[in-house]
């Protein structure tokens, strides 16, 4: 017999009076809740007796030292029947005296005998089936509690992301499988500042999602309150020190954004450093301090710098440098730094990180931890309409006006900007496959216009100009709306919308761009213009 | 100007499944390509086709349908495959990569001969 102490610890007996009730009283003692549980202690001589003599005990011919076997006599059992299957003791059958009060007979020991054989399979399919029941119960648990960690950990995450003028910030949250406590957050600060920060708790799971909602409420309350990244961070250490397990700790980089200036003040928590990306230079803005709740009484670097125009800070969490390939090599530092320098600008730098990310990877990667990264970036604002226009005059000296309309901003609307758009150029007779793609790009800028810049308030117009030279034919589409940024131009990624990784939308920029020749977009305080220029090409006017 | 009216049919043919899509593919056809593909899905294909041949617009929204439509396929494990693309669209269904994960046929019945 195997030592496989679940198995033999809790065998089932009957009591002597429950074996003596009548019929009507027995269907009660084989109800679950009058069946008592018999551990038998692991150096019990009656496990030896049991193994060495298979078949029936009787127990009063039994002169031993056992406690199971003495208990089991005080019950009034007369016959211990072993269930035995594969050399596995996994039940005992405890018979009381005989109702006829007569002693078992040898035909009685060999039905009993028989019985045995016959019922320990099916007793030990029933324990099997019992414990993969038990298993499954045991998995739904895990995957309920994976799903509640997962809901409080999207629930504290901010539901959008800041918009201002001259700014463009951007997201990508990426949880694991196995929910991990990256969170970020964006708080709202007098005098035009904005406090951004990006954290990682350690350990999985609810515990994680725990630390993580006392953190992110102990970090907004204190920089709604200390400013001062320094100050935020070493109060936020003092109360998690006290409150948070031990062993448990909480990384963090704290900045506050002054939007008018692009000066940053930020301090850092044990994690990854920001990158900050100008041209084709990366810089690591470094600042120490300890991860928050590990020591009390901490101190943290504040420093400062400035982002400017042109320039894109990122941060990150560490499920980006330690991602392994297949060959178990980190991402790594050095690796995301250089990809941070050698962006280009076009796709964003998100989507520069994590198609490259995707490639060292490889398909079969299954991700080990959450995947954060932020990036806040400047750009030149015109100061105002008047500067807009003065720039379309300078750049199309000479330029005769097509046509200039308004469309009110309704839900499918954006068909009949294009046809419009169409008649008006057609005298210019560009190539048909031109032609086309200039409906394409006309019909998205002006969906766009009417979508997300009017929100289709039909007050709200797009204005459309059309201007033709020499050379090339220029349309601008204008909505009014306000000082949000309109997202950069990136590749989609097919493979990850597929996955259900990504929207399935997001195609309207892309398309827009990839059908022209030409794209800028223009912001001001109060509107937003795209500026598509196509180019007569061989059949031009 | 043009309506913006969606409808779609479905037929089967051997293993294949035909969607005949007609009109414009914009946000407007959502639900009847969902219910198409649903209908389509009853024959448990191996092979859904979509015909574009009486398609005169689609939008980014229309792609980000067809994009759905795929997603859904490739999880049953169906392949997928269209014809009856203008010159156009086949150029935007390249640029946008679709045509990586979806046959594209000339017509009707070279998609149906493979």
């Amino acid at each position: 017999m195997s030592n496989k102490p679940s198995f033999w610890k809790r065998i089932f007996k009957r009591s002597q009076d429950q074996s003596n009730q009548d019929s009507s009283s027995n269907l009660e003692m084989t109800s679950e809740s009058e069946i008592k549980p018999l551990d038998i202690p692991s150096d019990d001589p009656l496990l030896t007796l049991i193994t060495t003599s298979p078949g029936l005990i009787e127990v009063n011919k039994h002169n031993i030292d056992s406690p199971t076997l003495d208990r089991l006599r005080a019950d009034g059992v007369k016959l211990v029947l072993p269930l035995v299957s594969q050399g596995d003791l996994i039940g005992l059958l405890n018979l009381g005296s005989r109702m006829s009060e007569q002693e078992y007979s040898s035909d009685d020991f060999h039905l009993l005998n028989n019985l045995a054989t016959q019922a320990s399979p099916a007793l030990r399919v029933a324990q099997l089936a019992r414990q993969q029941q038990l298993e499954a119960q045991e998995r739904e648990r895990i995957i309920y509690e994976l799903q509640v960690a997962r809901l409080i950990q999207e629930t504290l995450l901010p539901k959008e992301i800041p918009s201002s003028s001259g700014w463009l910030l951007d997201v990508h949250w990426q949880p694991a499988r196995e929910v991990g406590g990256d969170f970020y957050d964006f708080i709202h600060l007098p005098e035009n500042r904005l406090g951004i920060l990006v954290a990682d708790v350690t350990d999985k799971g609810i515990p994680a999602a725990m630390v993580m909602a006392t953190s992110r409420s102990l970090l907004r309350e204190a920089a709604e309150r200390l400013i001062e990244p320094g100050k935020v961070l070493a109060y936020a250490n003092d109360v998690l020190h006290s409150e948070i397990p031990p062993k448990m700790f909480v990384t963090c980089l704290y900045l506050v954004l002054n939007l008018e200036s692009g000066e940053i003040l930020f301090s850092n928590a044990g994690h990854n450093p920001p990158y900050l990306h100008s041209k084709d230079q990366v810089s690591e803005l470094i600042a120490t301090g300890m991860p928050l709740g590990l020591m009390p009484e901490m101190d943290y670097d504040q420093n400062r710098a400035t982002i400017q125009p042109g320039e894109t800070l990122m941060l990150s969490s560490d499920g980006l440098v330690e991602a392994h390939n297949p060959a178990y090599e980190m991402f790594g530092f050095p690796r995301v730094q250089e990809l941070v320098r050698n962006y280009e600008g076009g796709d964003g730098l998100i989507a520069h990180l994590m198609q490259n990310l995707r490639t060292f990877v490889g398909e079969a990667y299954e991700q080990e931890d959450d995947i954060t990264i932020l990036t806040i970036e400047r750009f030149e604002v015109l100061d105002s309409a008047v500067d807009t226009y003065k720039s379309v005059i300078e750049k199309f000296e000479g330029a005769q006006v097509l046509g200039e309309f308004a469309i009110a901003s309704e839900p499918g609307s954006e068909r009949r900007v294009a046809e419009q758009v169409l008649e008006v150029i057609a005298p210019l007779n560009l190539p048909e496959e031109r032609y086309e793609r200039l409906g394409t790009a006309v019909a998205e800028a002006a969906m766009n216009a009417m979508e997300h810049g009017n929100s289709f308030d039909p007050k709200k117009n797009v204005e459309i100009n059309v201007l033709a030279d020499e050379h090339q034919v220029t349309i601008s589409i204008t909505d009014q709306g306000g000082s949000s940024n309109i997202p950069k131009t990136t590749q989609p990624d097919l493979e990850a919308k597929l996955d259900g990784e990504q929207p399935t939308r997001g195609w309207g920029m892309f398309l827009i761009k990839n059908m022209v020749d030409e794209m800028n977009i223009i912001q001001t305080e109060d509107r937003h213009t795209i500026e598509l220029l196509m180019h007569y090409g061989d059949g031009g006017v | 100007m043009t309506a913006d009216k969606f409808s779609a049919t479905v037929r089967n043919s051997d293993d294949n499944a035909i969607i005949d899509l007609f009109g414009s593919m914009n946000a407007l056809a959502d639900d009847v390509l969902s219910k198409a593909f649903e209908e389509a899905a009853r024959f448990n294909p191996n092979t859904i086709l979509l015909n574009f041949s009486a398609v005169d617009y689609i939008n980014s929204t229309g792609i980000a349908l067809i994009v759905e439509l795929l997603a859904k396929a490739r999880k049953n494990q169906w392949e997928v495959g269209v014809f009856g693309l203008s010159d156009h669209y086949l150029q935007i269904f390249r640029l946008t990569r679709l045509s990586d994960f979806m046959e594209i046929y000339q017509n009707e019945s070279s998609a149906l001969l493979t």
